[in-house]
């Protein structure tokens, strides 16, 4: 007694009920689909835009000159070296203290309550407002330290402010380790500093870099916490000085330098505030970019 | 993990580090511990001196709390009236902030599905990067873009008399808070099991039945945590709500009033209040308001996202 061949409309044929499952899926997918899109498509327009707007400006003797005309004309290099200066010292103090904190996050630390505490005090530093980070300097640089409005004081804030990024993603680097290799550098009877400098931070290296940049990025944007603890509105510079600023100087910053140009100055020329805004928005984004190249080209070479 | 060597009694010929090595080990370690604490060190110097700093005004007489947190009327530089409500600034930074999570909640969940559940690897990539670069523009460079291009919109298309205002404000902070909603949500549904989602492909679900049946169920709290964590970024934003609702203090009755937020207030006045002054202690205590705003929203996010982890 043979089975006979199912019908073509057994249970596995196209329902109606299974096409209406099919078209719930295709409009889903087309909707959440236009919902990421809606997302790439406002950063290519508002670049665009800007640029559009800023291109009479946009020379590379816009970056050297130092405005002219009560800040109407000329260029931006006082604020362009000010804010390489409050980065570049804001990552002289933070980028060490905050991979020491990710080796102890990710190296030595356990799974208790005062670790948890350590975890929760880096989520909440890094959710601090900025603007209350920039009453902190004021409070404990500008006045309780005595170091002044200077570019210390507001370079010491941005290190504490960018302090959760370059931890974030150096544990991200060091976790990436694989255990095994700090194992077997143990085996050997490597203490566990010594399995650290041989065998995790050689291996992790190009992650933390990505960290650093990373952290260039934010430091470079921010303004709220250099408006009240350093920066200033105009400073006299020479043209193309490389070394304008003392310790104890204020400065200007391109980010303030922004804000200052649209909403403080009248009768600025039309394409000077865009032009700023074109040079700090394409620093930060070819900061971020060349950190995302690093970290593709070097997951295409990793070994583990 | 400890440290000492073993007894070296048998084994007396074994070559030992020199003293100075692991007396300078011990001193590495002992930094990097510190370097760890430090965290909690800069989170509550940061409470302490912004508290210091407003302390004084809150043992004034003439100064009360119920006032500053409850009246709308701001008056810090009047000369015979002297008044500091925050109420109008509290509802100024709630109505940004709920316009603002309005649109970024279902653009940046939509979004997190999208990415984790039903696009190619290769647009992933593409789509990650993106949003990465879109988390990277500055707030400053939002505000200026809320204060030229977006005011300009608004104006033309909804015919309002300022283009600064709450919507211009909620749009920007949207744009700028989309990204954290999308990353964390992207994780927390990543963090689903796979065998859930093989459980119910086998079962003849097709992705969207999966995604709706099982893993928004399965990564609420995520989810949440995700939408928390940009509710935060949006209520501690300054540049960019300073430049872009306007400056008026008071309590907005449309979408295209202007408005001034908690954060921007302080942006805005600190740079006039002379040091020491009523005024500049009442922008501190309104800073000390905010770190506690977002200490506990961010507090909160963690606990939930924490919830799905012991789970």
């Amino acid at each position: 007694m043979a089975l006979a061949p199912a019908p073509s409309t057994g249970r596995f044929a196209r329902t109606s009920h299974v096409a209406r499952k099919e078209l719930a899926q295709a409009v889903a997918k087309g909707v959440f689909g236009a919902m990421a899109a809606a997302m790439v498509l406002p950063l290519l327009l508002i670049v665009g835009y800007l640029v559009w707007l800023a291109w009479p400006s946009l020379a590379l003797e816009f970056v050297l000159d130092v405005p002219r005309r009560g800040m109407t004309d000329g260029g931006i290099w006082p604020a362009f070296v000010g804010t390489l200066y409050l980065v570049g010292l804001s990552l002289v103090v933070s980028t060490p203290i905050g991979v020491l904190a990710a080796v102890y996050l990710n190296e030595y630390a356990r799974d208790n309550w005062f670790n948890r505490v350590v975890h929760l005090a880096v989520i909440n530093l890094a959710g601090v407002p900025s603007i209350v980070h920039a009453l902190f300097g004021l409070g404990a640089f500008v006045y309780a330290a005595r170091f002044g409005y200077s570019i210390l004081s507001a370079a010491l804030t941005l290190a504490i402010m960018t302090l959760p990024v370059i931890i974030a993603s150096t544990r991200e680097a060091l976790a990436s380790v694989p255990m095994a290799f700090r194992e077997a550098c143990w085996n050997v009877g490597a203490t566990r500093w010594q399995t650290i400098q041989a065998v995790v931070l050689p291996n992790s290296i190009s992650g933390i870099l990505t960290g650093v940049i990373l952290q260039v990025s934010r430091a470079a944007g921010e303004t709220a916490p250099v408006m009240f603890t350093g920066a200033v509105f105009f400073k006299v510079v020479e043209r193309g000085d490389l070394f304008p600023y003392a310790l104890k100087d204020q400065c200007m910053a391109l980010s303030m330098h922004l804000y200052t140009l649209a909403t403080q100055v009248p009768n600025v020329k039309e394409s000077l505030p865009y032009a700023t805004a074109v040079v700090l928005l394409g620093s930060v984004l070819l900061v971020n970019a060349s950190a995302i190249a690093l970290r593709v080209f070097l997951r295409g070479r990793k070994r583990w | 993990m400890s440290h000492d060597a073993p007894p070296d009694t048998q084994l007396a010929a074994r070559p030992q580090r020199p003293a100075w090595a692991v007396l300078g080990e011990r001193a590495l370690e002992a930094l990097i511990r510190l370097s760890g604490m430090s965290a909690i060190f800069f989170v509550a110097a940061i409470f302490f001196f912004v508290l210091r700093e407003a302390a004084p005004i809150l043992v004034r007489d003439e100064f009360s709390l119920v006032q500053f947190l409850f009246s709308t009327e701001w008056y810090p530089t009047s000369a015979s009236n002297v008044r500091y409500g925050t109420f109008a600034l509290t509802v100024g930074t709630l109505s940004v902030t709920a316009l603002a999570m309005l649109l970024a909640v279902p653009f940046g969940l939509g979004a997190a599905v999208y990415l984790s559940e039903f696009c190619a690897p290769r647009v992933r990539e593409t789509l990650k990067i993106t949003i990465e670069l879109l988390s990277a523009i500055p707030s400053v460079v939002w505000g200026f873009v809320g204060l030229t291009v977006m005011s300009r919109l608004i104006v033309t298309t909804t015919g309002a008399p300022v283009g600064v205002n709450v919507l211009n404000g909620g749009i920007i902070l949207a744009l700028m808070s989309v990204p954290v909603i999308v990353s964390i949500g992207e994780d927390a549904l990543k963090a689903v099991p796979d065998s859930y989602r093989e459980a119910g492909l086998a079962l003849g679900a097709t992705r969207w039945q999966l995604v709706y049946r099982v893993l928004l169920p399965a990564a609420r709290n995520g989810l949440l945590a995700a939408v928390l964590l940009g509710v935060g970024r949006a209520v501690g934003e300054t540049m960019a709500v300073l430049m872009a609702t306007g400056h008026a203090v008071h309590i907005p009755g449309s979408l295209l009033d202007s408005v001034r937020t908690l954060t921007a207030n302080i942006a805005a006045e600190l740079g006039e209040a002379p040091a020491g002054s009523d005024h500049y202690r009442v922008l501190f205590l309104t800073g000390t308001l905010l770190f506690l705003i977002t200490f506990a929203v961010n507090l909160t996010a963690d606990f939930v996202v924490r919830g799905i982890r012991r789970r």
